[in-house]
């Protein structure tokens, strides 16, 4: 009796846990399925629901990676619903968290169907899991495609939803507080004799030339990625990359050097106590400790109304020429739709995108968080920095593209360089200045056979 | 009366042997769920290639070799045996020390205790990071910084992991030390015994166990820490070898694991649940090595 009794309760155990696993594998095969059996369906449905309010039958799940744009999104996603009815949830990533979360999400048996690939890498990681978005709804609202990502076959496996542009932003009234004009800073003399003028004044004027160049996780990639990508730039020579190279010559390591040098050596923070930061960039900016900030046009929302007459000029580095420069402009924020996702969620979230891009008060909240928005009814932009980049352009300025995004292996990469230039930091000598540059561009192709080897 | 209690009691110890599956059920299944489940699954994932585990591609040992292969984590093997060994000795000497200064009767000893204790409340990230910025404005002054040289974080962390760790293994010796039987110290007086001999033949023989369990926390933790090498230094400085290929110098093993998996591409996250596997036999093997032997110590009263 009792051995029995014992033997059921085991069998049923073990029946629950075999139930229970074979639960997951049931749920996830019909949605791997579910494209396949239902495409001509859903090809049907594209060309029907134009007119028509979009169907409310699937959900959207929008798997987000900025987390300073939340906020916005999820007010989007709740005005999406009321209007609709169509469910919208924004999940957000912690920084610097995405992939990871990613990675465990899309083994769900409720993925995400909105997520974001958005450099190479991430093509060549998630092209399989992503709709080719060629010729569809929301391909057909974008008035560029230089912010689409395709992968080797030409699929487009991504479309920009925004984009940004990063330089050095200015305070100009400080500039002119401190008795020069922004009509000196044409080129890197102008910069660097503004820049040590000010720094050599610092105590007198109340303020300094560059904020903080922290090198802690939450400041490094101002340098690491952003200021970088000049060095990428102007190596690529005219012949954008479009894949990422295996290899790098670093031939304009010097000038990289040289904005490098100049912000660390003319800033509030003496540069051997950048390592493990602590300081705030942004807020000394903003407070106006200082004249000049390596950033991004995303910094635009948060100190408009403290530096309203902010700008932002180019990476002036000592390449000749580059009185012609302009601003960094590209983006990471590209969405992708899960061709794993069922048909009606595809659907869904292709409404909810094209939906994004074009109601007036949908787009007007999107634009102030993200800038711009690369679409042909989408909201006009209020960006600052964004204007100063249209400037350059129509002046007949060169935009710097976004060579950085090639990063093989970013966060090990990135991690090196941060280590060596700390290195640096700490004693500016050229020896570390060499271990600078083999992170730079040995480093490079380490990692480029690190992940594609 | 009497017999009914004996008849009441031998029929709920009936009961219980009848229905022990039931009552045991709901942890066997959560752990076979939270823990049985996914270590083999584990297991298996680390003969395979895979960047979602639900479409892994076996492939044999492999990862099993670019794991040994790979010089990070030989480097990352032995610093974190050095680091275990080290914290191991004085985190336990420290608690010890304490403990035994904490069962004298000083006054205020709970209030001691308490905050000896505390540390052990903070997570080991905050942890890390408030650390790096107290031991940054220290080394600040002489212009370098705990990520700029590996001495400074190896040492750093041990500090971090004393300050954390000791009162936890503090409480548990005194615990121990509170059961060593007063008749035996009375004994041992009697006898004329100096204070070191007290010690080392009375009370340490009577605190094995808790030495046992101790050391046996502290090498694992020792092995397994994560969190407070991350935020503390995350493996920084590196040694930018010519080539461009970088070892940093103050990543442990699972810092290293993590960073195998995340860092790089599909083809390494095989590679980083093999070094993940490896690393559980070798804490496995060492903390159930250890345990035999101080066991061996242990008197039985």
């Amino acid at each position: 009796m009792k051995k029995l009794l014992a033997l059921t309760l085991a069998a049923v155990m073990t029946l629950a846990l075999l139930a229970g696993c074979g639960g997951k594998d049931g749920g996830s095969t019909p949605d791997t399925n579910a494209p396949d059996t239902n495409a001509p369906a859903a090809d049907g449905n594209t060309t029907a629901p134009d007119d028509s309010k979009p169907a409310a039958s699937g959900s959207v799940y929008w798997l987000n990676f900025k987390p300073e744009s939340d906020e916005v999104l999820q007010n989007v996603a709740k005005l999406y619903t009321e209007k609709t009815g169509v469910e919208v949830k924004v999940v957000t990533a912690a920084a610097g968290t995405y992939n990871q979360q990613l990675n465990a999400e899309m083994d769900k048996s409720n993925p995400p169907t909105l997520f974001v690939i958005g450099n190479q890498a991430g093509v060549k990681d998630w092209a399989d899991y992503a709709v080719d978005l060629t010729g569809t709804a929301i391909a057909n609202e974008l008035n560029t495609d230089a912010y689409n990502l395709y992968d080797e076959t030409g699929k487009l496996v991504s479309i920009g939803y925004c984009y940004e542009c990063y330089g050095i932003i200015v305070n100009p009234d400080l500039v002119e507080k401190a008795g020069h004009s922004m009509d000196e800073i044409t080129n890197f003399d102008g910069l660097k004799a503004v820049a040590e003028d000010i720094h050599a004044r610092a105590a007198e004027l109340g303020f300094d030339a560059f904020t903080s160049c922290d090198m802690d996780g939450s400041s490094s990639w101002r340098f690491t990625g952003h200021m970088a990508n000049l060095e990428y730039y102007y190596e690529q020579e005219g012949n954008v990359w479009t894949e990422c190279p295996a290899t790098i010559t670093g031939k304009y390591m010097d000038n990289f050097k040289n904005l490098y040098d100049l912000c660390i050596n003319n800033s509030l923070t003496d540069p051997k106590e950048l390592a493990t930061g602590g300081h705030d960039a942004s807020t000394e900016f903003k407070t106006g400790k200082a004249a000049f900030q390596v950033q991004g046009s995303w910094e635009y929302e948060g100190l408009k109304n403290e530096v309203p007459n902010a700008t932002m000029i180019p990476y002036y580095c000592g390449v000749s020429g580059e009185e012609k420069a302009g601003l960094n402009c590209g983006t990471e924020n590209c969405w992708a739709i899960n061709a794993k996702a069922s048909a009606e969620n595809q659907q869904a979230t292709m409404d909810f995108m094209v939906w994004c891009v074009t109601d007036p008060e949908a787009s007007r909240m999107l634009v102030d968080t993200f800038g711009v928005m690369p679409y042909k009814n989408a909201a006009e932009s209020t960006n600052g920095f964004l204007a100063a980049a249209a400037e350059y352009t129509d002046n007949g300025c060169y935009v710097m593209n976004w060579a950085t995004n090639f990063q093989p292996n970013v966060d090990d990469y990135r991690a090196a360089l941060v280590a060596a230039l700390n290195q640096y930091n700490a004693d500016q000598s050229d020896a570390n200045w060499e271990q600078v540059r083999t992170a730079f561009v040995d480093g490079w192709a380490v990692q480029y056979q690190n992940a594609n080897g | 009366m009497k017999q009914k209690k004996i008849a009441g009691g031998s029929t709920i110890r009936a009961y219980t042997r009848r229905w022990w599956p039931l009552f045991l059920g709901p942890v066997v299944c959560a752990f076979i769920i939270g823990f049985v489940w996914p270590f083999i699954q584990g297991i298996y994932l680390s003969f395979c290639k895979f960047r979602l585990i639900s479409d892994a591609q076996f492939i044999g040992l492999g990862n099993y070799i670019k794991a040994f292969q790979d010089p990070s984590f030989i480097h990352a093997f032995w610093y974190t045996a050095l680091f275990a060994i080290v914290s191991l000795v004085i985190i336990n000497v420290l608690a010890f020390a304490v403990a035994c200064a904490l069962t004298q009767g000083i006054k205020g000893s709970n209030l001691f205790r308490t905050v000896f204790f505390m540390p052990n409340l903070i997570g080991g990230i905050v942890l890390g990071y408030i650390w790096s910025m107290i031991f940054d404005g220290i080394l600040g002054r002489f212009g370098t910084s705990i990520l700029l040289e590996s001495r400074f974080g190896f040492w750093g962390l041990i500090i971090l992991m004393c300050w954390q760790q000791v009162g936890y293994m503090m409480i548990i010796y005194i615990a121990g030390l509170q059961a060593v039987p007063e008749d035996m110290l009375e004994a041992a007086r009697i006898d004329g015994a100096t204070r070191s001999q007290t010690l080392f033949r009375v009370t340490i023989p009577n605190v094995m166990p808790s030495i046992t369990i101790c050391m046996f926390l502290s090498l694992t933790n020792g092995f397994k820490l994560f969190d407070q090498n991350l935020a503390l230094t995350g493996g920084q400085p590196f040694i930018i070898q010519s080539g461009g290929t970088t070892v940093k110098t103050t990543e442990m093993l699972a810092l290293n694991i993590y960073n195998t998996f995340y860092g790089s591409s599909s083809a390494s996250q095989g590679t980083a649940q093999a070094k993940a596997v490896i690393f559980f036999i070798l804490v496995a093997g060492l903390g159930l090595a250890q345990l035999a032997y101080t066991r061996r110590k242990e008197v039985q009263q």
